[in-house]
């Protein structure tokens, strides 16, 4: 059982239509309760598929697959998630893909269990060392414009971007008896 | 080490691809990559040297984006024991024009000849129809592979999935480029898309 702490409540709706201004197609994702109200539009949306993944790294070859096809994609995950991508990332830098991810952060900001520590602490370092420039939101009047800029850089410039909403962001898993 | 009963992984992918048309085929990294460079280059083969388990992965995501054309994606055991997980993540979103072919020698071939695990207890059509990919079948005769050409073609009534028997000597390597990008382009080039 966990409850999280009040967020506020248009990020998701804003980054939903950035995703939209882009014309992104395909939304591959491994469930997080950060992404819930995201993953719950893109599901109801017409113009966006969303894809439920086993793991995460499929997400980046389903992207790859996306785009030889013509369409723009985004990969939703959490920041355990990226650790599972590692190998597969090749794909961005040898496709020189327009790849973005979102990642929601775990592992800080009054983080409870210490299970997630270790991959949210390398969870940049991770991606920066697969060539993947990191931008990162941690207040919600910053969502809008940090996905913005790595949407615009990801899709106009084939510069893959993730961006970390942090966990302060999200607001710190509660967990309750 | 051959066995007189298999069938030769060359003479299955060039079969299939013998009449492809507008068909899109995704190559899993190893020998399967080779076959289909062997079938003949085209604008529409997506080469894989590396990615290992995402085969499956990139056949989907361009069998969403384009649904009227069929997508065919070739791959080894070894490739597809990799990225199990994605029959499942195929079975969930139905691609009527994804067909899926595993090419089972029963091992690594590109690192000695290892056994996999299809050639112990492992049933990958098992697996696939266990996900919900409905048709999934063994294939073990030429016809049979014949009949899986033709039916890829169909983009009403994917995905499929099938997996052959194949004999596992090694064979010359036919080396398609490596160049990721220009692999990429092309496809995206043959389906009207300019650079960025």
């Amino acid at each position: 059982m966990h409850a999280r702490a009040d967020t506020a409540a248009s990020w998701p709706e804003e980054i939903f239509s950035i995703l939209q201004r882009f014309e992104v197609r395909q939304v591959p994702y491994v469930p997080d309760a950060g992404h819930s109200e995201l993953i719950e539009r893109v599901l109801g949306s017409s113009s966006m598929r969303g894809i439920a993944l086993t793991t995460e790294e499929e997400g980046v070859a389903l992207l790859a697959g996306a785009w030889a096809g013509g369409q723009r994609g985004a990969l939703l995950m959490q920041s355990s998630g990226v650790g599972n991508c590692i190998n597969m990332l090749s794909l961005v830098q040898i496709f020189r893909l327009p790849f973005l991810t979102l990642v929601t952060m775990r592992g800080e900001w009054g983080e409870f269990n210490p299970w997630q520590v270790p991959m949210g602490s390398n969870t940049q370092g991770i991606l920066e060392l697969s060539g993947i420039k990191v931008l990162r939101a941690t207040r919600p009047d910053e969502v809008r414009e940090v996905v913005e800029a790595g949407a615009a850089q990801a899709y106009n410039a084939c510069t893959p971007t993730a961006v970390l909403l942090s966990q302060r962001l999200i607001g710190a898993k509660v967990f309750t008896k | 080490m051959s066995k007189a009963n298999l069938l030769d992984r060359r003479a299955v992918v060039s079969e299939l691809l013998r009449d492809r048309r507008g068909a899109f085929a995704v190559g899993g990294l190893g020998a399967s990559t080779y076959d289909i460079a062997a079938a003949g280059d085209h604008d529409r083969n997506f080469y894989l040297w590396g990615g290992m388990g995402g085969a499956v992965m990139i056949g989907l995501g361009l069998s969403l984006a384009q649904p009227a054309l069929p997508v065919v994606v070739i791959t080894g055991d070894g490739e597809m024991l990799m990225g199990m997980g994605s029959l499942a993540t195929v079975a969930l979103q139905q691609p009527k024009n994804l067909s899926i072919i595993v090419l089972d020698n029963e091992a690594y071939g590109e690192t000695g000849g290892q056994a996999s695990h299809t050639g112990g207890t492992a049933d990958l059509v098992g697996v696939a129809k266990a996900c919900g990919i409905a048709d999934s079948r063994s294939i073990s005769t030429m016809a049979e592979v014949e009949a899986f050409a033709s039916s890829l073609q169909d983009v009403t009534a994917g995905p499929r999935f099938a997996s052959a028997k194949i004999d596992g000597a090694n064979l010359e390597r036919v080396l398609s480029s490596r160049d990721g990008t220009y692999i990429v382009n092309r496809i995206r080039g043959s389906i009207g898309h300019t650079p960025i």
